[in-house]
């Protein structure tokens, strides 16, 4: 028997344009909790993804108790004994629970299930883990916090011996956490490993045994838990030294507040609560935290995409809420969403379609289109944003991301906005573009512009915000004034979770989108 | 709002004793139709007027009984709330079935008639075999897909079947040399030749990843055109076949239990029925319909819990095309005859009757059960239209507001609040 019944050496990964994993390592001992760590992006989850054969490494080897073992799909991941309880759970949602349970291993002979003995051994499993669900319920019907616990019971289910939770408890209530931790207590002395992935600082020191940290996709190190504290956690997951990849800010934002947020809430009870801040001419608000902090679904309530439960935003002087983007594009806002490619590219169009789309109204004369003006208008836009393209006729998809960011910022200047909000405006694009970006953003502002910017990457955050505020499951849990920027606070304020969660997982989750 | 709890052994018994009841009353009124003392009272009360309504209500008591006794026996606890909500939710899952019940009263008021046990076999007879290719289709709705070649498939099945099964004596015989081979044999070649198409539109969509549209678009045009080529191969020259054996014509066309002054059930109602109830198993009881529901509820987590996927679909189009071959050759059986043109436009009938009988066309929703009363109400409202002489233009109309209708309705039932 080996030392660890897991090794990962060397594991390299590259998607288009990406580096996600850089040579990473990962050693893991039979009956302990290893909680691997790292910023948004740091390649947790594509390494886990490796090791569970949804993707494939260009490089590098695993282990399993010793043996080199090639892993190709899910279905091999779990027959070597490895379970994953995804961050994203996707039950079938008009199924039962039991069948969740036993998808893709339904107990029986020749292809016929058997029923009972599924039923039994479900009812058994639940019994075991001290779970109360009835198995023939409706996966879909059930809440967040049972799915988490249902996914658990499968993973015991196929006595894997190194299991695999990416976040488990971004969905529980405190006391469901207690009993997340009672069964992982329970597996680990069974001598399962288990690989625990969280942000939650207070849980990784309650529960697990070593801690890996991970960063911008390369192997940091591994610690024994013992002995850790949240500082030399977060020193280790943000330690990487600043370079001058900023361009310089001239000019400060002036005192004039042109948005002014009061306590906006959204009616989901997860999503961001009570949300107040100012924004002024000419600064750029930065917005920081993890991923589930509820950033992007704050700035696109105040875009009109999300309901608003209270709270009120005055814009200018004058109240304002946007029931739909249009609303919102009439009152001089912008959104340059996060997902590019799902909900900013119209990947097939060419540049032009791309650039005039958010402004085509103007360019419309009873309803026809004037041409040469659409034209003029496209072409100068680009131009004044550096767009690199042969023609506005090149269709979006083959230009770089950089230069799709551009045309996207582009169309929304055309819009004449005063208020730019950029949710992760330089994701997946190169460094020079960047550069580019960041000199747009310092323009925009010069002339008047306010902008509010999400950001994960802290670099960038701390280099272009005039101010930042960080938000944590929802809530805003401090502001950030420039002089004040370390990597430290940013992730302490980011970390902060409430120490008295609602328990939401007693209502029922609403379905997942 | 008025809510009453009933206590549910009492809500089983209730439907025993209903059932009874009505059962009662049928027997009742046959007996007074059929025993000659009591001509005085059927002459009084014009019994002759609600022809077979006895029997229909004996069956009906008699399913109403059994329902409450079977329930009553299994469990006894819980209570049953009626109220407005519980009764609006009744009514919003059986809108239409309810629909089709007045629309049933209605036309046995116009038209007594109708209530004969004839119309009714008639009725079942008819959508036997557009039951047979709903169930195959209802596969390929379940993982999101679709199937336009059915038509084609149950096309080609019954001119490769029908061409190889006539009389040796017939003039224009398809293979005037072909010698008269076993009955079983064309009918496996023509569903086999259904399956290697099927195989296609599996392997289309599973391999190349090709929307289910597109790819079984694509192979109902190969099939018709392949058809028709069989179809105009000399001598025949797309010739309608006739001439078509007895014995074969025997599969659609035998009647079981005739007596005197009985027509006897069609052979092709116990024939889907037995298909009905295969359906049913693999689809509730085998891992492979299991692993259909899982890949239609959620694609990702049926790759991520291992299935095999492409094993799966592979799997469905050819059971789905193996189910047209079916009802291929039995529509060959049944008109003792086939041309190319057989079988046109069958698909969409197909999709209608699965959609309004709930089964989703974004996936992992759908019941056999479904898909039987989907198939019915069609031919029931076609067939209770012709009956009150309404124009076919109007029955197209009504059929069309169906789907529409059956389909918004199915959907509330899934929105989110």
């Amino acid at each position: 028997m080996s030392e660890y019944v897991l090794e990962m050496r060397g594991i390299t990964k590259t998607f288009p344009g990406v580096k996600a994993l850089d040579n990473v390592q990962l050693k893991v001992r039979p009956g302990t909790v290893h909680a691997l760590m790292g910023e948004n992006g740091a390649g947790k989850s594509t390494l886990m993804k490796c090791l569970f054969g949804i993707y494939r490494p260009d490089g590098g080897e695993i282990l399993l108790d010793g043996k080199p073992v090639k892993i190709n799909s899910a279905r091999e991941a779990m027959d070597s004994g490895i379970a994953m309880i995804h961050q994203e759970l996707h039950p079938i949602r008009f199924r039962s629970v039991m069948e969740n349970v036993w998808l893709g291993r339904f107990p029986g002979h020749a292809g016929v299930v058997d029923h009972k003995a599924m039923y039994e051994k479900t009812k058994e499993l639940f019994d075991d883990l001290g779970l109360d669900v009835d198995p023939l319920a409706l996966a879909g019907e059930q809440s967040a916090a049972i799915l988490q616990m249902m996914e658990i019971a499968r993973a015991v289910s196929i006595n894997a011996k190194i299991i695999i939770m990416d976040e488990p408890t971004s969905s529980l209530s405190d006391r469901e956490v207690d009993f997340l931790f009672k069964i992982i207590n329970r597996l680990r002395g069974e001598g399962r490993a288990m690989i625990y992935i969280s942000h939650k600082m207070k849980e990784i020191l309650q529960i697990a045994d070593e801690v890996s940290i991970m960063r911008d996709g390369q192997y940091v190190g591994t610690w024994p838990a013992l002995g850790l504290t949240t500082e030399e956690i977060i020193k280790q997951m943000v330690g990487r030294e600043m370079t001058n990849q900023f361009p310089p800010r001239t000019g400060a934002p002036s005192d004039e507040i042109v948005l002014s947020v009061r306590g906006l809430s959204s009616p989901l009870k997860h999503s961001f609560q009570d949300v107040s801040f100012d924004l002024r001419k000419g600064e750029i608000l930065g917005i920081g935290g993890l991923v589930g902090a509820q950033r992007t679904e704050f700035v696109e309530a105040l875009f009109g995409l999300r309901g608003i439960e209270s709270g009120s935003v005055t814009k200018d002087g004058k109240h304002y809420r946007a029931r739909s983007p249009r609303d919102a594009k009439a009152h001089g806002f912008a959104l340059l969403t996060e997902e590019r490619r799902a909900t900013g590219i119209f990947g097939i169009l060419p540049i032009l379609e791309n650039t005039v789309i958010a402004n085509q109204r103007n360019y419309a004369h009873l309803g026809v289109l004037n041409e040469h003006r659409r034209t003029e208008e496209a072409s100068a836009g680009c131009k004044e944003l550096n767009v690199k393209t042969p023609s506005l006729a090149t269709l979006i998809q083959d230009l770089s991301g950089g230069n799709q960011q551009k045309v996207l910022i582009a169309r929304w200047l055309l819009t004449n906005s005063d208020i730019l909000i950029l949710d992760e405006p330089t994701r997946g694009i190169d460094v020079g573009a960047k550069y580019e970006i960041y000199n747009i953003m310092l323009q925009q502002v010069s002339q008047g512009k306010s902008i509010i910017m999400i950001s994960s990457e802290m670099p960038e955050l701390m280099g272009m915000s005039d101010r930042i505020m960080v938000m944590c499951e929802g809530r805003v849990t401090g502001f950030l004034e420039k002089g004040q920027y370390s990597q430290e606070e940013i992730m302490r304020l980011a970390t902060m979770f409430a120490a008295h969660q609602k328990d939401q997982g007693q209502e029922k989750q609403p379905a997942a989108d | 709002m008025a809510e009453k709890h009933i206590a549910r052994s009492r809500y089983d018994h209730f439907f025993c004793v209903a059932g009874i009841a009505v059962l009662v009353l049928g027997a009742l009124l046959k007996m007074c139709q059929t025993v000659p003392a009591l001509e005085g009272v059927k002459s009084a009360l014009n019994l002759r007027r609600i022809y077979d309504l006895p029997i229909f209500l004996i069956i009906i008591g008699a399913v109403m009984a059994l329902r409450g006794f079977l329930a009553s026996s299994k469990h006894h606890e819980g209570e049953v709330v009626l109220s407005r909500k519980t009764f609006g939710a009744f009514l919003t899952n059986n809108a239409i079935l309810l629909a089709m019940l007045v629309l049933v009263v209605v036309i046995c008021v116009l038209q007594p008639r109708f209530m004969q046990l004839r119309v009714a076999l008639d009725i079942l007879t008819q959508s036997s075999t557009r039951l047979i290719i709903a169930l195959g289709i209802c596969f390929t709705l379940l993982i999101a897909g679709t199937d336009l070649s059915a038509g084609r498939m149950v096309g080609l099945a019954a001119v490769v079947s029908a061409s190889m099964m006539q009389t040796a004596t017939y003039a224009n015989r398809f293979f005037p040399d072909l010698p008269q081979v076993a009955v079983w044999m064309p009918i496996v070649i023509a569903i086999a030749a259904c399956m290697v198409f099927g195989a296609l539109n599996g392997f289309l969509v599973a391999k190349y990843d090709m929307h289910p549209f597109i790819a079984t678009l694509a192979v109902q045009v190969i099939i018709y055109g392949a058809c028709s080529l069989y179809f105009d191969m000399p001598p025949n020259n797309s010739q309608p076949i006739g001439g078509v054996r007895p014995d074969f014509a025997a599969l659609g066309q035998m009647r079981i239990f005739a007596v005197e002054g009985f027509q006897g059930i069609s052979i092709l109602i116990p024939i889907a029925v037995v298909i009905c109830a295969i359906i049913w198993f693999i689809l509730n009881k085998t891992v492979f319909g299991k692993n259909v529901y899982a890949i239609g509820g959620n694609r990702e987590a049926a790759v991520v819990a291992g299935i095999n996927v492409f094993a799966c679909i592979m799997g469905i189009f050819i059971l789905a095309s193996c189910l047209y071959g079916i009802a291929g050759v039995l529509e060959a059986a049944r008109t003792a005859g086939a041309t190319n043109n057989y079988g046109n436009g069958y698909e969409l009938d197909a999709i209608a009757a699965c959609v309004v009988g709930g089964v989703s066309l974004n996936g992992g929703i759908g019941k056999v059960s479904g898909i039987v009363s989907g198939v019915l109400i069609f031919t029931v409202i076609q067939y209770g239209l012709q009956f009150i002489n309404v124009s076919p233009m109007w029955q197209q109309v009504i059929k069309g507001v169906i789907i529409a209708v059956a389909v918004a309705i199915d959907l509330t039932k899934y929105r989110r609040k």
